[in-house]
């Protein structure tokens, strides 16, 4: 991904945040994300984000867990290979319906874990640029792109406005997939 | 916005005078400090138990299950027992972690992470007996449904036994995943305020590369909220399945219909016994009895005495029945339980599992620490009794009175079971050294609503009028 220049404001407060995203909203500054080191309940509408849509991936794995199961069994005890037991007919759906359950639950778990890490570009290995040590411990990080029409110290400036306790400007890449993240390290090898 | 606002009349979650750093702080302590002495004493102690494990089980795997003292008669003696025991043991991490999340209960958020690598340890013991019991070990794998040259041979879906093979593989899969999305944020928590090299990059690999940017967490929620509603009908079912495994034979004691919800109640019940011992204890050397406060432990005694208060009811139940259906196999079954060779067995399980646990109804013992520890102990013992009782008094005397039997365990079997110890303590042990035993994020979040010094805060708001009160609380952030 690419190099950018990004203007970091921290908070300590989540009082404070929310007001400042307000702000930071309306000021027509271009916002990159915000950090926090727990879900924070609302910060997702005050940032305008839709509801994910991982619950529907939940369920789609989940069909497909059903369908294999019942699929699965029911071609080998009709057709693959018949067993009489006691007479019982071959298709026993009611036999088939814990394993069925389990499959489905499988499924969805396991596809939805998948989907969130995809989602969320994590993964063992995967490195990205931490904004501020503490981001995931006590501070709420607001980090705003730096454009090129952007004038720096005005941003700075705004960001100390909404009430942050700390601001500087970071040169950082985004961090993506295994691999991706050579740049930033380049950048930082260059510095030192 | 949500009403941010909890009465201080509600037990505070968090005590003490804490900030977001503080909490971290306490938690992280025990991972970036070396371990005591009094830890490596339990460490290598677990590690000779699971060591007698393996040297038992290699004995029974070279030997035969000769080596066991089961017999004809008494086919599952006490591999399956601790197998039982075991798994009903894992489910209360699953049911504070999950079900606990659907019903609102605030209180999850100290003992979850603890409860729920319990959970997954307890299973992963658990998994060792029924493989084991098979003998043959190394055809372990038949009973799983793949591809094969044996004339394309599946196995039997309609078995409650392979029921359970998919049951207990999908409850562990499921746990794991739960428990390490939780794990995640709380990795880089570690890996940012790392001070060591070699730390810092392998907290970061067991962090994901985790920045927690607002979509992330949104993301997070929605995940544990889906993983807690699946996992909720999963862990019923796991406990239900593992009833079938005897339900659904024709053996008198085991062919009773109250089987599922006896068996779910009572491995709540044995579950939530070994949280309370393990946690107390936890608490204490760790220091960290300002996130698992009396309040906790309290609520965890509440609910021992509901299931085991379940529990008892159930036997008397079960008592009733046989008597009832006036099946005379059923009749006499049940009077050999009690009154016969096993009788002892039978009133350990009756002690332990029904009359002890009614001392909860009392408010001074539910938050006495070293009553809870000395209950808990004795609730596990019983539950074990319970197994027991179930499997081998049910057997030993079939329809044949020529192959009647009287069954005692071998030193292999009681050293495979007291291997599970090793390996359960063991994982127990590195858990609580490397991983952060309470969820910091979680307790973060609930910190503001539920924590002592914000609690009082709020009282002076307590006194004001009902319109000024909402504007305040209501426009706190």
């Amino acid at each position: 991904m690419a190099i950018k220049k990004f203007a970091v404001a921290c908070y300590d407060d989540e009082a404070v945040l929310f007001p400042a995203v307000d702000k930071v909203r309306n000021s027509g500054y271009k916002l990159h994300d915000v950090y926090t080191p727990f879900p924070v309940h609302g910060l997702d509408v005050a940032l305008g984000q839709k509801e994910t849509d991982l619950h529907i991936a939940g369920f789609c794995f989940g069909i497909t867990g059903t369908a294999t199961a019942l699929g699965f069994m029911s071609w080998i005890f009709t057709k693959d290979w018949p067993i009489n037991y006691g007479g019982k007919p071959f298709f026993n759906l009611p036999s088939f319906i814990p394993i069925t359950f389990e499959l489905t639950v499988m499924f969805a778990a396991v596809g939805m874990v998948l989907t969130y890490c995809y989602l969320n570009q994590i993964m063992p290995g995967v490195k990205k640029h931490i904004f501020h040590p503490r981001q995931t411990d006590d501070l709420f990080v607001i980090a705003m792109e730096i454009t090129e029409g952007t004038s720096e110290v005005e941003l700075i400036d705004f960001m100390k406005s909404t009430g942050a306790i700390e601001t500087n400007v970071q040169i950082a890449e985004e961090g993506w997939w295994y691999g991706r993240w050579d740049k930033e390290e380049a950048y930082q090898k260059q510095l030192a | 916005m949500h009403l941010k606002y909890e009465s201080f009349v509600r037990e505070p979650l968090v005590n003490g005078n804490k900030t977001y750093a503080q909490v971290t702080e306490d938690i992280c302590r025990p991972i970036e400090q070396k371990p005591t002495r009094l830890w490596y004493m339990g460490f290598f102690f677990s590690l000779l138990l699971l060591g007698f494990g393996a040297f038992s089980v290699t004995w029974e795997v070279y030997w035969g299950i000769g080596t066991w003292g089961i017999n004809r008669t008494v086919g599952w003696g006490w591999d399956i027992t601790n197998f039982v025991w075991w798994v009903g043991i894992g489910h209360a991490g699953t049911l504070i972690s999950a079900i606990l999340l659907l019903f609102r209960q605030g209180w999850r958020t100290g003992v979850n992470r603890a409860a729920e690598a319990m959970t997954i340890f307890a299973v992963m013991c658990a998994g060792q007996f029924p493989i084991f019991h098979m003998g043959r070990v190394w055809n372990a794998f038949f009973v799983l449904p793949l591809p094969n040259s044996r004339g394309a041979l599946w196995p039997n879906f309609s078995s409650a036994l392979l029921w359970d093979v998919f049951a207990i593989s999908t409850y562990f899969t499921v746990s794991l995943l739960f428990w390490y999305s939780g794990l995640v944020p709380d990795f880089a928590t570690i890996r940012d305020r790392a001070k060591t090299k070699l730390r810092k990059h392998l907290y970061g690999i067991a962090s994901f590369g985790w920045t927690g940017t607002a979509k992330n967490w949104q993301r997070f929620e929605a995940l544990s909220l889906v993983l807690a509603g699946l996992s909720t009908p999963l862990v019923l079912s796991v406990h239900t399945i593992v009833s079938f495994d005897f339900a659904t034979s024709v053996i008198p004691g085991w062919h009773a219909t109250i089987f599922p919800p006896y068996f779910v109640a009572g491995a709540v019940f044995s579950g939530f016994a070994m949280v309370n011992t393990l946690l107390v204890l936890v608490r204490k050397i760790f220091r960290l009895e300002d996130y698992i406060t009396i309040g906790h432990i309290e609520a965890m005694n509440k609910v021992i005495v509901l299931t085991g208060s379940i529990v008892g009811v159930a036997y008397i139940t079960e008592l009733f029945m046989a008597w009832y259906s006036q099946v005379v196999y059923e009749q006499q079954a049940f009077k050999w339980r009690v009154l016969g060779p096993y009788w002892w067995s039978y009133w350990a399980m009756m002690t332990c599992n029904v009359i002890s646990p009614q001392f909860f109804w009392f408010k001074k013992l539910r938050r006495n620490i070293v009553f809870t520890f000395l209950l808990s102990i004795v609730v596990n013992i019983g539950m074990w009794f319970e197994r027991f009782v179930i499997i081998v008094t049910s057997l030993y005397r079939d329809y044949l009175p020529s192959s009647w039997t009287y069954y005692s365990p071998t030193w292999t079997e009681m050293g495979f079971y007291i291997g599970t110890f090793g390996l359960f303590f063991t994982c127990f042990f590195l858990f609580a050294k490397y991983f952060p035993v309470v969820a910091i994020a979680e307790i973060k979040f609930v910190l503001k609503t539920s924590g002592d010094n914000y609690k009082r805060e709020m009282l002076p708001l307590e006194e004001k009028s009902v319109e000024e009160f909402v504007h305040i609380v209501e426009h706190a952030h």
